[in-house]
């Protein structure tokens, strides 16, 4: 061991000087924030060698390796392309309907993949839970890595088709995308942190996830236009609907890479909707790491 | 020399488990408000203090569900203690469960590095050791193969090997020396002796009590989660050894309440070997005559002892043994010291080495002290016959029709 070679002696004086250290987590509000986030930065080589290993290991002995993540969205695309689009006439008033689902589709798949592989993450790593100690937050912030690698590959196509289809226009609308991203990363974050230490304790939680994901699916303006829920819905109904976070990082997506001119009918305020959005995000998240390191110094008993 | 350095502080730690039997929604809705009755909570862990210094290696010893592993946990982290509080400085890495980190899809190389980083190496310090972890783990032909396709010994072996290059100063480990083949079990000895050699903190889990006594400079034998016994290793494994005999009282009739070793406390002084005069010796022919010669103490007086012996082959096969009791032998009352003689007259042991194992039991046949291979004898080979028994053997031939 090179460079670490010490006499007894040399340690001792060492450790003397060493600071003590809580073993575990501390529990007080805003300095336990800070250690944990010191602590998950300190590791973030770990956490970019879990990201890379979920990766591998997920199409470790295929042929077609990671092309298969492409497999579900684009069948997806397919299917409400012609079923929806088509036979349904959703298709009908709005241009360009493969750009519009892409553009929902891609950023809805990385909140889900987030939401759905962030809350069994603790439990499918119950292993090193049990058996070494990590800043537990690791676990599903490393889902959220490999989720943004699977919704970048995706994102080079959505580009690449608006750039072929002609919707992708130059200018300062494309920011409306970065904001989506911002509100699917603080969000996704947040559920996850809590969904993951909850379903710990009780496991019902991602089936209830399950479900609850396919109607935030159907609940957000992706396969049918804003426009035709408007007509439908009273005004107070509407504004709730549109703040819903997923609808607000679709509505972003489509209005950076379909309409910039918010022809789906997005609302003129969505910029100061999606920072106010975000800024409770950003306190939900707070609360979320407060209730994950509460919970995770039982997790070692619990798995 | 002054004060020792401590590593690790346990103040007052007690640990409480819940253990629900309720897990899903529907369960606990049925069994709302009724509660008590589908949990169960115990303590792992009660009021334990405890200071260990910097350069020491600590054995947790007791019986199972003692509270052991649990302790390390808190130690280490892992969990929570339900009230007081655990400290310690330096750089840990704990090994609960070799390879712990492994994931069977990715190859030997890549797990390295991922079970490297787990306990706290960055990139660039594994790249430095990469050759000698692969070294010292013994399986470069593999080192680009799956995991899952390594045989136990091999997955043992690179995990143990990953862990001893992380350098820490505080090393936690449970239960997982006894790896591989012999000769990498004496590597992973040997490093643990170097570690001890550079004043690493080692506190360790195991069942395994001469691992306590050749090792360790310091034993803790918990019971029901308390600390019973806190010292040297040797009286710990005595205390300990006491303590198994009172659990299993326990466990048979049943109820709960967990009985303190009785206190009765014996000690073997010497062993020795000697030959039909009395004289001290080693080598022997085959039909000598053997005198075994135990010196035992104790500190309370013993009314009702005995002693045991064992000769054991190399191979640690019972060759012979007995105890006082089974001789038929009453011994009076011990207080202070008191010496044994086993006299086997005309061995007929075969060419070889023997090693003699004695214990002395005390009330109630309870094993209170044990010396392993406490001497040790040989026997001159012959030409003619081997084994561990001797007969004049012969041979001879006669024709069938």
């Amino acid at each position: 061991m090179a460079g670490t070679e010490m006499s007894s002696r040399e340690r001792e004086a060492a450790l003397a000087a060493a600071p003590w250290q809580d073993a575990g987590a501390t529990g007080s509000l805003f300095r336990g924030t800070a250690t944990s986030i010191s602590d998950i930065w300190r590791r973030r080589e770990l956490l970019s060698m879990l990201t890379r290993r979920e990766l591998k290991s997920r199409y470790k002995d295929s042929a077609l390796g990671f092309l298969w993540s492409l497999a579900r969205p684009l069948t997806q695309l397919l299917i409400y392309y012609v079923v929806v689009g088509q036979f349904l006439h959703a298709a009908r008033g709005i241009d360009n309907f493969a750009v519009y689902i892409f553009s929902g589709l891609t950023i809805y798949t990385l909140f889900s993949e987030i939401i759905q592989t962030g809350t069994g993450s603790i439990i499918a790593n119950s292993g090193l839970v049990k058996k070494v100690y990590l800043p537990r937050e690791i676990f599903p912030l490393a889902t959220i890595g490999s989720a943004l690698f699977n919704f970048f590959i995706q994102f080079l196509i959505l580009v690449v088709a608006a750039l072929v289809i002609g919707t992708l226009s130059f200018g300062t609308h494309l920011l409306f995308a970065v904001g989506a991203l911002g509100i699917v990363l603080i969000y996704g974050a947040a559920l996850a942190l809590i969904l993951s230490a909850v379903n710990v304790f009780l496991r019902d939680v991602q089936y209830i996830v399950e479900v609850v994901l396919l109607l935030l699916m159907w609940g957000s303006p992706i396969v049918y236009s804003l426009k035709a829920v408007s007509g439908f819905f009273p005004n107070w109904l509407l504004q709730i609907y549109i703040d819903n976070p997923v609808t607000l990082a679709v509505l972003g997506f489509q209005d950076a890479f379909w309409s910039p001119t918010g022809e789906g009918g997005s609302p003129s305020d969505l910029p100061l909707r999606m920072l106010l959005i975000g800024l409770l995000g950003l306190v939900l998240l707070f609360g979320a790491q407060r209730l994950f390191t509460r919970l995770s110094g039982n997790f070692a008993q619990e798995l | 020399m002054n004060s020792p350095v401590n590593v690790v502080q346990v103040n007052d730690v007690s640990k409480r488990f819940i253990v629900r039997k309720d897990n899903s929604i529907k369960e606990r809705i049925v069994n709302f408000g009724r509660g008590a009755r589908y949990r169960e909570d115990f303590w792992a862990l009660r009021n334990v203090d405890i200071e260990i210094a910097a350069g020491s290696t600590v054995g947790l010893i007791g019986p199972n569900g003692s509270g052991k592993s649990t302790l390390l946990k808190a130690i280490g982290g892992i969990i929570q203690p339900t009230t007081g509080s655990v400290q310690r400085r330096g750089r840990m890495a704990a090994l609960l469960e070799l390879g712990a980190g492994f994931h069977q899809d990715l190859t030997g190389r890549e797990n390295v590095y991922l079970n490297a980083s787990i306990l706290g190496l960055s990139r660039k310090q594994t790249d430095m050791h990469f050759d000698d972890i692969v070294e010292f783990s013994g399986i470069e032909a593999f080192i680009d193969t799956q995991v899952k396709f390594y045989s136990s010994g091999m997955y043992v072996r690179l995990a143990f090997a990953v862990a001893v290059h992380v350098d820490p100063d505080l090393l936690l480990v449970d239960e997982v020396l006894a790896v591989g083949d012999e000769a990498f079990q004496r590597k992973c000895l040997d490093k643990i002796r170097s570690f001890q050699d550079e004043g690493r903190t080692i506190v360790l889990v195991t069942h395994s009590l001469n691992q306590v006594t050749d090792f360790c400079n310091r034993a803790i034998v918990l019971a029901r989660g308390s600390v019973v016994f806190d010292g040297e290793p040797i009286d710990a494994v005595s205390v300990l050894r006491s303590g198994f005999e009172a659990t299993y009282e326990a466990d048979a009739t049943g109820h709960g309440t967990f009985k303190q070793p009785a206190g009765e406390r014996g000690k073997i002084a010497r062993v020795r070997v000697l030959d039909g005069q009395g004289h001290e010796q080693r080598n022997f022919s085959t039909g000598d005559d053997l005198l075994v010669e135990v010196d035992v103490e104790s500190a309370t007086p013993l009314n009702k002892w005995a002693v045991g012996l064992h000769i054991d082959n190399p191979l640690g096969q019972l060759v012979t043994g007995a105890t006082s009791k089974s001789l038929d032998a009453k011994f009076p009352t011990l207080d202070g010291a008191a010496r044994v003689r086993f006299a086997l007259p005309r061995a007929n042991f075969g060419g070889g080495e023997y090693g003699v194992t004695v214990a002395m039991f005390g009330s109630d046949d309870q094993e209170i002290a044990r010396a392993t291979d406490a001497a040790s004898f040989s026997i001159g080979q012959h030409a003619r016959s081997w084994g561990p028994l001797f007969t004049d053997v012969s041979v001879g031939m006669t024709p069938i029709d």
